[in-house]
Order: structure tokens, then C-alpha cells, then sequence
């Protein structure tokens, strides 16, 4: 009997870590990971509701969001290594080109 | 302690601590394999949570699909290390919003949900494929279709992010 405010707590950390590796990490490629951290943590928040209120609509976001978790990984990664055959390295500090 | 908790606690501790090795670790490929077993931890979740096809496909998706696609890039662009990162100056700020984060949704959670809704045993009607199939392709069918219309403009803008843009001159066409 695990109370569900639990996972949402679980939850809600690993979005806050996620959070914050978007926010220190220059590396592009862990700042990619840190996003599909936080999406991972919505999701089990979302399969969390869906067992306390007994109806399938949050597992089946689940499925849209990992649909959209492949898509977003696809082009970012496509996107890396295009910046990174132009700039030679991916650190996003320095992708500051579109700058005023 | 039921079982069940201890097994939370114990899963919950791994999640947290892979998902604080993957913002601190040096190396590229440590962060990737550190998600990889945080990835798995949440399926386990999912499993207690009675979504065994989410589980499954957490799996296969997250840890299968995106990370082999993520070890693929650090790999094929030499990425392993990058030096040099991480000054602990500049932490302060991010550490304090990441906080400021972590504190709204904890008052948000004992605000709202409440701690007296208990998740019971598993083996109830929502840990059935089928029945979610069924919802899916019901009520859900035309977001299920965007979803494949989704993935084949992700799948084409790649290619064409990644295509090289080389002037093929006629003699080189042969030896290739």
C-alpha cells in the first residue's frame, strides 16, 4: 500500500533534477537527456492519476508523450550533429550566432 | 513496512541517485548509461503502477530506442568527454531556481493530493493490454493517427537535418 502522494513526490524531484541539468549542463547532448528526464517524470506522474482513478486516458498520454519523446530525440540529435559539422563542438553557450 | 514500500523506497533511491549521477558525470557515455538504469527504474514503476504495456514500452522506447539512438551520436562525433565543465560558481542560481522548483511541487502535492488516496494491489483491470487497446483505438484513434503523421515529418526532417550538402562532381559518382 504505497500512497500515491509518493510517486508524485518521486515525481516531482526528478522533474526538479531535470530541471536543473537543463539549467548547468553546457553539453548539448545531456541537456537532451535532462528533457527526457522531465518527460519521464510527467509520465509517471500520469500513470500514478490514472491507477488512482481507474481509467486508462493517462497511460494512453503516456503512449502520445513517448511518440513525441522519439520524434523530439530524432530531429535534436539530427540538429547536434548538424551544429556540430559546422562549429566543431556542441557546447550552447557558444551557439549564441542568432543573437541581436 | 509492507512489501511493497520497501520496494518503492529502494527503486525510488535509484531513480534519484542514477538521475544525480546523469547531471554530474564528466563523461557523456555515463550520463547515457546512468539514464539508461534510471529509464528502467520508472518501468519497474510502471509495473507496480499496473501498466505492464507501458512498462514494456518504456523498455523498448526510452532504454532501447532513444538511448542507442543518443550513444549513436556520442559515438559517431567523438563526444565521450568534454572537459572543463560544470564551474561551481555559476551553480548557485540554478541550484536555487532547481530548489524553488522542488519546493512548489512539494507544497502543490500536500496541498492538493492529499495522503490518504493508497494505490492497492496490482492485478486490477487496468493492467490489461486489450482494454487499453481498445480505448485507443477508440475514443483515441485520431490523435493515434497524428502520432504516425507526427513521426514521418520527425523521420524526413532528420534526414534532411543530417544530409551532407556536397556538390557531387560527375567523376566522383563512379568511385563511391
Amino acid at each position: 500500500m504505497v500512497p500515491v502522494s509518493y510517486y508524485i513526490l518521486l515525481s516531482a524531484i526528478l522533474f526538479s533534477l531535470g530541471a536543473l541539468g537543463v539549467l548547468i549542463r553546457r553539453n548539448a547532448l545531456v541537456v537532451f537527456m535532462s528533457i527526457e528526464l522531465m518527460l519521464n517524470a510527467a509520465n509517471l506522474a500520469f500513470v500514478a492519476f490514472t491507477r488512482v482513478h481507474e481509467t486508462f486516458s493517462g497511460q494512453i498520454f503516456v503512449f502520445f508523450v513517448m511518440a513525441v519523446a522519439a520524434a523530439e530525440v530524432a530531429v535534436g540529435l539530427a540538429l547536434v550533429v548538424a551544429i556540430y559539422r559546422s562549429r566543431q563542438n556542441i557546447d550552447i553557450d557558444q551557439m549564441s550566432s542568432l543573437k541581436g | 513496512m509492507t512489501l511493497e514500500l520497501i520496494l518503492f523506497f529502494i527503486l525510488a533511491a535509484i531513480a534519484t541517485l542514477t538521475a544525480i549521477g546523469m547531471l554530474l558525470s564528466r563523461s557523456t557515455v555515463y550520463a547515457a548509461l546512468y539514464l539508461v538504469v534510471n529509464f528502467v527504474s520508472v518501468a519497474i514503476f510502471y509495473l507496480l503502477l499496473d501498466a505492464p504495456f507501458i512498462a514494456l514500452s518504456q523498455i523498448a522506447v526510452y532504454a532501447g530506442a532513444i538511448m542507442v539512438l543518443f550513444l549513436f551520436v556520442i559515438m559517431l562525433l567523438g563526444l565521450e568527454n568534454l572537459a572543463g565543465e560544470l564551474e561551481w560558481k555559476k551553480l548557485v542560481w540554478p541550484l536555487v531556481m532547481g530548489g524553488i522548483l522542488l519546493v512548489e511541487g512539494v507544497f502543490l502535492v500536500i496541498q492538493r493530493v492529499g495522503q490518504n488516496v493508497y494505490i492497492g494491489e496490482t492485478g486490477t483491470a487496468l493492467s490489461d493490454p486489450s482494454l487499453m487497446a481498445k480505448v485507443l483505438f477508440t475514443d483515441y484513434v485520431l490523435p493515434f493517427q497524428i502520432t504516425a503523421v507526427l513521426l514521418l515529418v520527425a523521420m524526413i526532417g532528420a534526414i534532411v537535418l543530417s544530409k551532407r550538402e556536397k556538390p557531387v562532381l560527375p567523376s566522383q559518382g563512379k568511385e563511391a
